[in-house]
């Protein structure tokens, strides 16, 4: 396989693609422009044909591994199959080509699947109304948290700063939590993740914001006594915020706003099924009750009858636009599709199997590694290859890069911070039976090679195109574009 | 059974026995009965692929779409290569998740290398990051780099002539924080140092400007770097990068930041997304930079390898201390326009950016010669220019897209306190000559 | 890991050197050590006045960032512009290597670092 970047590819004089020759374009020129409006040194972008751009980036896909090429069980990701009807329908040219600037009455189509997605969407985690226009699960954070915000001034409650978050959560929540001007103080979980009450006992008080918690928790287990700390938090005067990131766990079986919780975020490309495109565009539509309602971004989308509109004017307490135009479309209108396809039962049936998935896996390996705990979890679970590490210096690092060589992508490593040398599983549920069968025994297979040959564990991966990386020299002295060898 | 569930009722009845359990309710035990959802979720009942399909592609067709768009104001309706949409549906590419297992992915992180120089070398800045969300949101991310890198100051200033929804983006973004945003009049529909030297003080972080601005001119920013960096302030521009073919660039000009969107470059419209907006800088901003940024190393071996580098600033590791909580990208929106400029090559975007720029030219000549309508007078424009009307914007639009033209955009729907006779028009590549002169008579006729 | 006898230490980690007035200030093996390969500082700016106790720069390693607090009050008045160049000078000699120096304006705080042996009690105690 070819290892040259395009520039190194680019010979002078060649074109990949050529402009219709009629029109106005005849006369074009530079000097159409006053000099010092012009650009003075030209921009060196690589000049190639079209088939050795198609050559060079297929030879790229082929260097990379997608949910399409197998089993994807990384932990906290939900990399569930993306179904292949949802790319033909954003590329509907009445979608694709639909400008975010035309009127309301030219896009009827677009606002009704929107509109009709935020009712959904409210259906399935038990909540009022919401919004689209977040383009990811951290921007959802976010959001939420401006709400929070808006929600304690209108009520001269501005000295509420403080955001409980356990120690185990995505590092966004507190991020987000930070950056919309709260305090973030950190809440101690038990070894099972659960939130520990009495700690939460001391932070219930008049400068208490709020919580951000997921349910399930990060070590894939229910917090059971979640009303207990939803009225808690109330009474306190604070708001609950739900991380969508676990949803998929419980779709069709419980739902945040009967938990109790104020404000949720979802992922769209994790629980509604569509592409994560090696990073984004993702999508985190954030559904509230009704004491948030009144400051949900604007502009909203409204139903008078059959039509559907733009709306701001009912919202005078909004805390205004998070977005430039309206999140990104194209990955809401594929879980459109997605939730048609599925329908009520079909929700429920993903978010059984994702759990059946993981208990069946969890089950299979326990035993083999270090486990947190032994009870029923939900849709994913986390290992410690702690043990694996102190008797044959196998880390979960290794593991991953061995689970490489024998082409399955590996669960997440690292996270939660709480548990040593974790690995965190989550199968979802449109893997089979087999295929899980199949990764219990590449895992027992590297697990007898740490045994036998530790050694060749940290050789691994050896059969990817590169090996491991020396990301001290990557951050040390950071190469991040390419530039011409003089 | 359902297409995307594997499961035969055996697989799940021997899953369940392995498991220890008789009936699948029973994994879900463990939530209490209080919380358990005992009603369906109040959801249509699931189709078929085609009967879903069917659906959509008929609702589809509610919109209106036009062959004739004149709409502009960050979204463009520009040619893109066919090539651009087969690339970014390669499976490896699009199921893939962010590319944390490097060895595996090096597909991928070589593509956002890639797209990080070509925006360097458009820019005419150091250092790119793997991409933001959208141009909007990227202005924010700029802001809080520059209110990091000078500490002890909390004004952030930008230009009146800077797209509206960036402005409410900004606003919101720094709501219920210390940060005082402050507009810097454009009496003219222009920059003017002057109006920025009377808002510039020590508590100055930064000034935000566009150009091409919202309505459509070019800025000129001579002075503007040399009085900012006087006052220990940055300099950030927004453009358009088509614009960056031919006009003089953010490095050019003397920013510490350019910042934009790329939907220009190989993606649909979408209503609106997803774009895919770009952020570059001076290298000694480098770290100071948001989201995703992928370094060249070495393997064990020697060879050239990529990896998401220089995370130590990222929300994972940082956590409520990290500036930005930017965790994913639009990395497959970046990868359509590192597809699309390696289409178009230098001389294929040079030629484009100068096909707009007569079009419009061509255009606005045409159109400001009929009687009653002026040019929204300025600096020279790129490839979209404003139009003061006789009668309301708004209403000229309507009436023009009965004649199956979108006309512009009405400004004051951008922004309510802009005045009501003002219509921004934008002309691409994709418009041919009987087109402009469609859209002349269309006018002439509407405003007579 | 190397705990040297004639310095003061803080309970983050820090150590300080005082020579008159001004106390130099860096981070210790054990520090240096559970961090991994420094590939960054951010120094302070010369000037900057620092309380007991603020954030005064940043140490980062691939995996973490850890702030430096400052262990006194004063004013900024050195700081060792070759770990701008040469940040892995923590990992190979840390106290040699110092971050950045303080005029420390409150004797008094001083009493409240802790001498070699209450900090190698420190750091035996963290380990379990």
């Amino acid at each position: 396989m070819k290892d040259t970047l395009i520039f190194e590819e680019s010979r002078e004089g060649r074109r990949g693609f050529t402009l219709p020759a009629a029109g106005i374009s005849g006369g074009a020129k530079e000097d159409f422009l006053p000099k010092a409006y012009r650009r003075s040194t030209p921009a060196a972008l690589p000049e190639l044909s079209e088939v050795e751009v198609v050559r060079h980036f297929t030879g790229l896909s082929m260097k990379n591994y997608g949910i399409d090429l197998g089993f994807y069980p990384l932990g906290s990701c939900t990399m569930k199959y993306n179904p292949k009807v949802n790319e033909d329908v954003v590329l509907l040219p009445g979608f694709a080509e639909l400008h975010p600037l035309q009127t309301a009455e030219t896009a009827q189509g677009t606002l009704e699947l929107l509109h009709g997605l935020i009712t959904d969407l409210c259906g399935i985690t038990g909540m009022r109304w919401g919004t689209l226009q977040p383009f990811a699960g951290a921007h959802g954070e976010f959001t939420a948290m401006k709400l929070f915000r808006a929600y304690f001034d209108h009520r001269k409650d501005d000295h509420r700063k403080k955001i409980l978050i356990p120690d185990s959560a995505h590092g966004t929540n507190p991020a987000s939590a930070h950056l919309a001007g709260f305090q973030v103080v950190e809440l101690p979980s038990d070894p099972e993740g659960y939130v520990d009450l009495e700690a939460l006992e001391e932070h219930l008080d008049d400068t208490l914001a709020g919580i951000m918690l997921t349910n399930p928790n990060t070590l894939g287990r229910f917090e059971k006594d979640i009303r207990l700390i939803a009225r808690k938090i109330h009474q306190a005067g604070g708001l609950l915020y739900y991380d969508g990131a676990n949803m998929n766990a419980i779709l069709g079986h419980a739902r945040p706003g009967d938990m109790g919780f104020d404000a949720v975020h979802l992922n769209i490309h994790k629980t509604f099924s569509t592409p994560h495109g090696g990073g984004g565009p993702g999508s985190g539509p954030v559904l509230v009750g009704e004491s948030l309602e009144p400051y949900l971004p604007v502009p909203d989308i409204r139903r008078d009858g059959d039509t559907f509109r733009w709306a701001s004017e009912h919202r005078p307490r909004s805390i205004g636009r998070v977005s430039g135009f309206y999140g990104n479309i194209a990955v809401l209108l594929r879980a459109v599709c997605y939730l048609r396809m599925m329908g009520s039962e079909g929700l429920k049936a993903a978010g059984t199997l994702a759990v059946l998935n993981a208990n069946y896996l969890k089950r299979h390996l326990t035993s083999l590694f270090d486990s947190p705990d032994k009870s029923l979890c939900k849709h994913e679970f986390v290992l410690s290859a702690k043990t694996w590490k102190e008797k044959h210096g196998i880390t979960a690092l290794d593991i991953a890069k061995a689970l490489l060589d024998r082409g399955i992508h590996p669960p997440t490593i690292y996270f939660p911070l709480t548990v040593p040398e974790a690995l965190m599983i989550e199968p979802t549920e449109t893997e089979s039976r087999e295929t899980l069968d199949s990764f219990v025994d590449t895992l027992k297979d590297i697990l007898t090679t740490a045994k036998k040959d530790p050694e060749a564990l940290h050789r691994a991966p050896e059969k990817m195109p590169v090996s491991r990386i020396d990301e001290v020299r990557a951050a040390k002295t950071p190469i991040l574009r390419w530039r011409k060898e003089r | 059974m359902h297409p995307f569930l594997p499961h035969t009722d055996r697989d799940i009845q021997e899953m369940l026995d392995f498991c220890g359990l008789q009936k699948p309710e029973e994994l879900f035990a463990d939530i209490p009965e209080d919380v358990l959802l005992k009603k369906n979720l109040p959801l249509a009942d699931g189709l078929s692929e085609f009967e879903a399909f069917r659906l959509l592609e008929k609702t589809a067709a509610k919109n209106r779409i036009e062959s004739v768009c004149f709409l502009g104001c960050g979204s463009y309706d520009h040619i893109i290569p066919r090539t651009v949409n087969r690339i970014t549906s390669l499976p490896q590419f699009y199921t893939a998740y962010t590319p944390y297992q490097a060895e595996m992915s090096q597909g991928f992180l070589q593509a956002m290398f890639e797209f990080q120089t070509m925006i360097c070398e458009l820019t005419s800045l150091e250092v790119s990051n793997a991409s933001l969300y959208d141009g909007h949101t990227a202005s924010c991310e700029a802001a809080v780099m520059a209110l990091q890198a000078c500490r002890d100051r909390n004004k952030v200033l930008y230009a009146e002539t800077l797209h509206p929804f960036t402005k409410q983006v900004l606003r919101t973004h720094f709501y219920g924080t210390d940060v005082v945003l402050k507009e810097v009049q454009a009496p003219s529909g222009c920059f003017s140092l002057a109006a920025l030297e009377e808002e510039l003080d020590d508590d100055t972080a930064c000034f935000i400007g566009q150009s091409p601005n919202i309505f459509g001119f070019l800025e000129d920013y001579t002075g503007c770097a040399e009085a900012l960096h006087a006052r220990g302030a940055f300099f950030i521009i927004s453009s358009n990068p088509l614009s960056l073919a031919v006009t003089r660039s953010q490095g050019e000009w003397g920013a510490d930041i350019g910042i934009g969107d790329t939907q220009v470059f190989g993606l649909p419209r979408f209503f609106g997304g997803p774009s895919c907006g770009y952020i570059a800088a001076t290298e000694k901003l480098t770290r100071k930079m948001p989201g995703r940024i992928v370094g060249q190393s070495v393997d064990t071996k020697g060879r050239r390898a990529f990896i998401l580098t220089l995370q130590a600033r990222e929300q994972h590791i940082k956590r409520h201390r990290a500036t930005s909580n930017i965790c994913s990208n639009q990395a497959l929106a970046a990868l359509a326009s590192t597809v699309y400029l390696s289409l178009l090559g230098p001389e294929g975007l040079k030629e484009t950016a100068l096909q707009n720029m007569a079009a419009a030219r061509y255009l606005y000549d045409r159109l400001t010669a009929l009687p009653g309508i002026t040019g929204y007078a300025g600096n020279p424009f790129f490839n979209e220019f404003t139009l003061q009307l006789p009668k309301p914007a708004e209403q000229v639009a309507a009436e023009i897209l009965k004649r199956g033209i979108l006309a512009g955009v009405p400004y004051k729907t951008l922004d309510s306190r802009g005045s009501e006779n003002l219509l921004v028009v934008a002309v691409t590549e994709k418009r041919t000559r009987d087109e402009l002169e469609a859209y002349a008579e269309a006018l002439q006729e509407v405003t007579a | 890991m190397k705990i040297e006898k004639d310095l003061k230490y803080t309970v983050s980690h820090e150590w300080v050197r005082l020579e008159g007035k001004i106390a130099y200030i860096g981070i210790t093996d054990h520090a240096q050590e559970s961090l991994g390969d420094i590939v960054f500082v951010e120094l302070p700016r010369l000037g900057d006045k620092m309380n007991k106790g603020d954030e005064a720069c940043t140490v980062e390693s691939v995996k973490a960032a850890s702030a430096i607090y400052s262990p006194l009050t004063g004013s900024v008045v050195e700081v060792n512009d070759d770990l701008e160049g040469s940040p892995e000078l923590i990992n190979q000699k840390p106290y040699a290597a110092y971050i950045f120096a303080l005029e420390a304006e409150d004797q008094a705080e001083l009493k409240d670092l802790l001498d070699a042996e209450a900090y190698e009690k420190l750091v035996a105690e963290e380990a379990e």
